[in-house]
């Protein structure tokens, strides 16, 4: 069926999808392509090809499921899955749309606290300076993960290589940085 | 033709190495290119899983930069970068509405002139013309090229190589005298951005690539991302203790590698900062 003899329903994510990011859900197939590719389909609670179904269904209850997902959390957007798709259906950017909404309506999954920890600090880290300072984003994601042990031994390797700066650099810019943050922040 | 480099942040910090074999590959071959003026972070992996519209306007004030700076062309070594700069630049260019916007939020006007390159399409262009006069010693050894995810995909919009069993890095090692394997690790992804949140994945994605690479007999991997790179190289002990192995194997980037082959010392190209130590020079 192709997406103009379909029509979701208004309220469904399949719409919002659609509207959003231009992803048609309902040209899937269930080919299994992307699911057989995704590098962390072992690791996901519903692997793409599933969610790709969930979302035809069309149903609140499926739709639900999905925001409240480690899958979307986990994609890391390696784009074998829209590459494989025999429908070239994006994938990738539909997660991106996912994410977004599973953090606007709160509803992200308690096992992804980690991985947003760690967005948060990078976009932290740039806010302010406007290049990444890679010892501050480690710092601060030890303390929103509280994972203050991990990679202890890392960093004098890191340091002992040159590979580790104690102090960041700022652009000149960095006012413009802090508008372009501002501007954008949903 | 003016050319500019974007250097992106791993590159003045965890991987100043492939930085400094950039810089000093260029020297060799006497090629000249600026640093892109008060750049800023691509935003990368953070920026397009959380805010969309923000993962768009920080890479438009990178292009702008160079635009507003005459650049007809940058470099962009980096692949997840690389990936950034070519998808923003794409999708302003196919919706002018949206590109208005992200112009008012930059606070820049943007036309998206400049081309972008990878590290391999500089490579190609500007140094494989003149490699065989510059050789000194051959890199006689044989190699698994990883491309990675970000240098060949999404395919449709960098129009870069072939997506399965891309060659344009195989060509190239080719040239320096090394052997490329048949390797289907080749696109496969290393965890990416997940090497410090879930350590654990990137251990064991990162670990099939190295399996692979070591079993089939290659005496190197060669890569073009320093994300790659720092999963492959200074998450080896991670790797070693997930799988429970000892694999040993280097990992090189491209431009280490055309350094060495053009004489330059190991030094010189930033060998001794890696973590697996490298045996061939």
């Amino acid at each position: 069926m192709s997406h103009s003899e379909h029509h979701t329903e208004r309220n469904s994510l399949a719409y919002s999808i659609e509207k959003n990011v231009e992803v048609y859900t309902q040209k899937c197939y269930q080919c299994g392509k992307c699911s057989a590719g995704c590098p962390v389909a072992e690791d996901m609670d519903f692997p793409p090809s599933i969610i790709m179904r969930l979302l035809q269904t069309e149903d609140p209850a499926n739709d639900d499921k999905i925001l409240r997902s480690h899958s979307i959390w986990l994609c890391v957007t390696c784009e074998m899955c829209l590459s494989r798709c025999p429908m070239e259906i994006d994938i990738p950017s539909m997660m991106d749309y996912l994410r977004q909404r599973s953090r606007s309506e709160k509803k992200v999954n308690k096992k992804a606290k980690n991985i947003i920890a760690f967005h948060k600090a990078f976009l932290n880290s740039i806010k302010y300076t406007g290049r990444l300072f890679e010892l501050g984003l480690i710092l601060d994601y030890k303390r929103q993960s509280l994972n203050l042990m991990q990679d202890i031994v890392l960093a004098p390797k890191m340091i002992s290589r040159g590979k580790l700066h104690f102090i960041p650099f700022i652009i000149k810019g960095k006012n413009q940085m802090a508008r372009i943050f501002k501007k954008t922040s949903n | 033709m003016k050319t500019g480099i974007y250097p992106g942040c791993s590159l003045t910090g965890s991987a100043r190495d492939y930085n400094e074999s950039v810089f000093a590959i260029a020297e060799a071959f006497g090629l000249e290119f600026t640093q892109i003026p008060d750049w800023n972070c691509c935003g990368a992996t953070a920026a397009h899983n959380l805010n969309k519209e923000l993962s768009l306007a920080l890479p438009a004030r990178i292009l702008a930069i160079a635009e507003k700076n005459g650049l007809d062309e940058i470099i962009v070594p980096c692949a997840a970068c690389y990936s950034r700069l070519v998808v923003t630049q794409h999708e302003l260019i196919k919706n002018p509405e949206l590109k208005n916007r992200i112009c008012e939020v930059i606070e820049m006007d943007y036309h998206g002139t400049s081309v972008i390159l990878n590290v391999i399409e500089w490579i190609d262009k500007y140094i494989v013309p003149k490699l065989e006069e510059k050789i000194v010693k051959p890199f006689n050894y044989k190699v698994a090229c990883y491309y990675g995810c970000l240098l060949v995909r999404p395919n449709k919009i960098l129009n870069y190589d072939r997506v399965e069993d891309p060659q344009t890095l195989d060509v190239v090692m080719s040239k320096l005298g090394a052997t490329p394997i048949d390797y289907p690790y080749k696109t496969e992804c290393c965890g990416a951005g997940l090497s410090i949140s879930r350590t654990d994945i990137v251990s064991k994605l990162s670990g099939k690539i190295i399996e692979d690479a070591e079993h089939r007999g290659a005496d190197a991997i060669v890569v073009a991302c320093p994300m790659c790179h720092s999963n492959l190289d200074m998450r080896r002990p991670d790797i070693n203790k997930y799988w429970d192995t000892e694999f040993k194997i280097p990992v090189i980037f491209v431009t280490q590698a055309i350094g060495l082959a053009v004489g330059l010392s190991p030094q010189k190209v930033g060998l001794k900062r890696h973590f697996v130590e490298v045996k061939i020079s």
